[in-house]
């Protein structure tokens, strides 16, 4: 779900459909039995893509615990005749000070700092502009809100050349001053990074969320304007407790989406270890040093552990919330 | 990392925290103490501002200024040089070209494969679990994927033993070793393995659950007139699921047309195998061509737009159906 913005929209309702998959699972008695009469190599091409798909990954794994030497001489197959085990590429990827190894602390530090307040700004602006967009009634809000969901189909690579002359026109001034005031803000701040990652998830923020917000019953609304209470109360106390599971969804959606990010880290990060995300550093170091393979492959199983854990951890979660907000016309 | 360090990145988060909430308090505030007068329009106003703010300066201005740029040369003067490099210059058109054949080749390999294992294990035994293998690399990163496939095409030159999968599979069956990445223009299509790999997962679970909607009426009663299971699925599945299919495959189609970490991670675009989304980066933020870098990004615009416009006219049909 790397790459692209716009396209990632469906991620959300596919995964909503593993859910209902597991809903039908034990359907009809009969559906059962047929399977049962379903030919046999139906099952055995399925096991064989499904090895396919798990043996680089697992190779990457596996590789990760051997010691250099043998990473560099032996198959990580080859496991059971040449064995060996160490916590040593971790420990070095992780930990070493030395200049040679890649220092990941500090960028896994960025990266946590990026994703979450890249996820919190969008979520709480389009989650506003989606309240706004479902039930403050205007004629020209539509049209509004029709371009905003156009705007879906802009390539990331559009906005990239004009944002970052705008940054570094208006933004760099202010980083340096934040600097010259607080010394250990480096001049490199997250904030360009913070600033674009919302600027281009908020068209999906916004179309996602505003489905959701617009189901909320009328006469919750209503009732609460009887009673006196103003947009921004209906809002707090209302609005964002009933849609606690779409922002959960968008949430989780984001926080992965800007976790796994290159192209905008490249562009807006500097590449410094002040600011850079683990994502850029492991592109870096497969540039300059794409034959370390014992920290190579650490490295990209730590850069790949957090994604990993949320998606088998709170899938059900992200399931519901955006099969909710996205299957709904 | 020195404590500094650390303490100064705790304190950027604090900060911006900080003043994010109070810009949210602040505008809260005055939605609430709008005055009396167009009320309404206040309130409006105020809550679309942010969001409207941040679409306006770093989508809506950005996207024209860019379209702009493209004809540009890099003192500003209008022409039409930057596309016409694109179009001539061999890299150029190389570029093009690979960007074709990865449209081609992802979305309907991804898809044909993703539904063939869908209906595999369709109401099988352990089917979660299936689902679950073949969908685990969406949530990994693209440079993640990038380096897992590296290791799986490594190259070890002379008699040594060889420690990529696919060099050892090769050596095994007598060959010799290939540098995969190195060699034009077999490595194009092994970077295309890699965004299959990918896709796969997210056209299966989309495909499985369309497949699931098929009405078991129709099977049956196809079933009862003595079809076989692959008329079955020519002609009950496959129409009941076409709106699914045709959403998968735009979107994997867009998805591949923007493709560029992995090119960046695994070749950086040498040995011809770039394509337009790592040459617009090349281009723009590495040669200092921004013109020739604007004019790739606008392709690239012009390409995914009939995708998504025939995409959102499938959706609005089916609606109406329904």
């Amino acid at each position: 779900m790397s790459s692209v913005a716009p396209a990632d929209l469906p991620v959300g309702e596919n995964l909503g459909s593993i859910e209902a998959a597991e809903r039908s699972e034990y359907g009809s008695k009969t559906a059962r039995v047929k399977k049962r009469l379903t030919s046999r190599t139906a099952t055995i091409i399925s096991l064989i893509i499904a090895v396919l798909w798990t043996i680089p990954t697992f190779g990457l794994l596996v590789s990760s615990f051997r010691p250099a030497e043998l990473i560099r001489t032996t198959g990580w197959w080859t496991i059971f005749q040449n064995p060996g085990f160490t916590l040593d590429n971790y420990r070095d990827v992780l930990f070493s000070t030395s200049s040679a190894s890649p220092q990941l602390g500090s960028y896994i530090v960025n990266s946590i700092a990026i994703a979450l307040i890249a996820t919190l700004i969008p979520l709480v602006f389009a989650s506003m502009a989606a309240y706004a967009f479902a039930w403050i009634r205007f004629k020209w809000v539509n049209w509004l809100f029709i371009f905003v969901f156009a705007l879906q189909i802009i390539p990331l690579q559009m906005a990239l050349v004009p944002l970052l002359q705008i940054f570094s026109t208006w933004l760099r001034p202010m980083q340096a001053w934040l600097h010259d005031l607080v010394p250990i803000i480096p001049e490199q701040n997250y904030l360009p990074l913070w600033l674009a990652h919302s600027m281009f998830a908020l068209p999906l923020a916004i179309f996602l969320l505003h489905n959701f917000i617009s189901e909320i019953p009328s006469d919750v609304i209503e009732a609460a304007r009887v009673d006196g209470a103003t947009h921004g109360q209906i809002f707090f106390r209302i609005v964002l407790p009933l849609a606690t599971p779409a922002l959960a969804s968008f949430a989780i959606f984001q926080f992965i989406w800007v976790w796994n990010d290159l192209l905008v880290a490249l562009i807006f990060s500097g590449g410094t270890q002040d600011v850079a995300p683990l994502t850029q550093r492991l592109a870096e170091m497969v540039g300059t040093r794409g034959q370390d393979w014992q920290r190579l492959t650490a490295a990209a199983f730590i850069s790949i552990v957090i994604p990993l854990g949320v998606f088998f951890g709170l899938q059900r979660y992200f399931v519901r919330g955006l099969l909710a907000g996205s299957t709904k016309g | 990392m020195t404590t500094a360090d650390l303490l100064g990145k705790l304190l950027q988060v604090v900060m911006g925290l900080a003043v994010f909430a109070a810009v949210v308090g602040l505008l809260i505030f005055f939605i609430d103490k709008a005055p009396k007068k167009g009320r309404d329009y206040w309130q409006l106003g105020l809550f679309l501002l942010p969001a409207m703010l941040f679409i306006a300066i770093g989508l809506v201005y950005p996207a024209i200024r860019t379209s702009l740029l493209a004809f540009q040369d890099s003192s500003g003067d209008w022409t039409l040089d930057n596309f016409v490099w694109t179009f001539t210059q061999p890299a150029a058109i190389r570029t093009l070209i690979n960007t074709i054949i990865w449209v081609l080749l992802v979305p309907t390999i991804s898809t044909a494969v993703g539904l063939a294992y869908a209906v595999f294990i369709d109401k099988s035994r352990g089917e979660r679990y299936y689902k679950v293998i073949l969908f685990m690399p969406i949530a990994i990163s693209f440079v993640g994927a990038g380096v897992i496939w590296r290791f799986v095409y490594e190259y070890r030159g002379g008699d040594r033993e060889q420690i990529g999968l696919l060099n050892a599979l090769v050596v095994a069956a007598g060959g010799e070793p290939v540098q995969w990445l190195q060699t034009d223009p077999i490595n194009t299509f092994l970077l295309i393995v890699v965004m299959i790999w990918i896709q796969t997962g997210f056209a299966m679970v989309l495909l499985s659950a369309a497949i699931k909607g098929v009405p078991t009426e129709q099977i049956e009663a196809a079933q009862l007139d003595g079809t076989n299971g692959w008329q079955r699925f020519l002609n009950v599945t496959v129409p009941g699921i076409r709106g699914a299919l045709v959403v998968v495959l735009t979107t994997i189609s867009i998805a591949t047309l923007k493709v560029f970490d992995i090119v960046r991670t695994m070749t950086a675009g040498n040995f011809n195998t770039s394509v337009i989304a790592n040459e617009m980066y090349t281009q723009a933020f590495r040669a200092s061509e921004v013109g020739r870098g604007s004019a790739l990004a606008l392709i690239l615009f012009v390409l995914v737009l009939p995708i998504v416009v025939y995409n959102v006219n499938v959706l609005r049909k089916q609606r109406e159906i329904r």
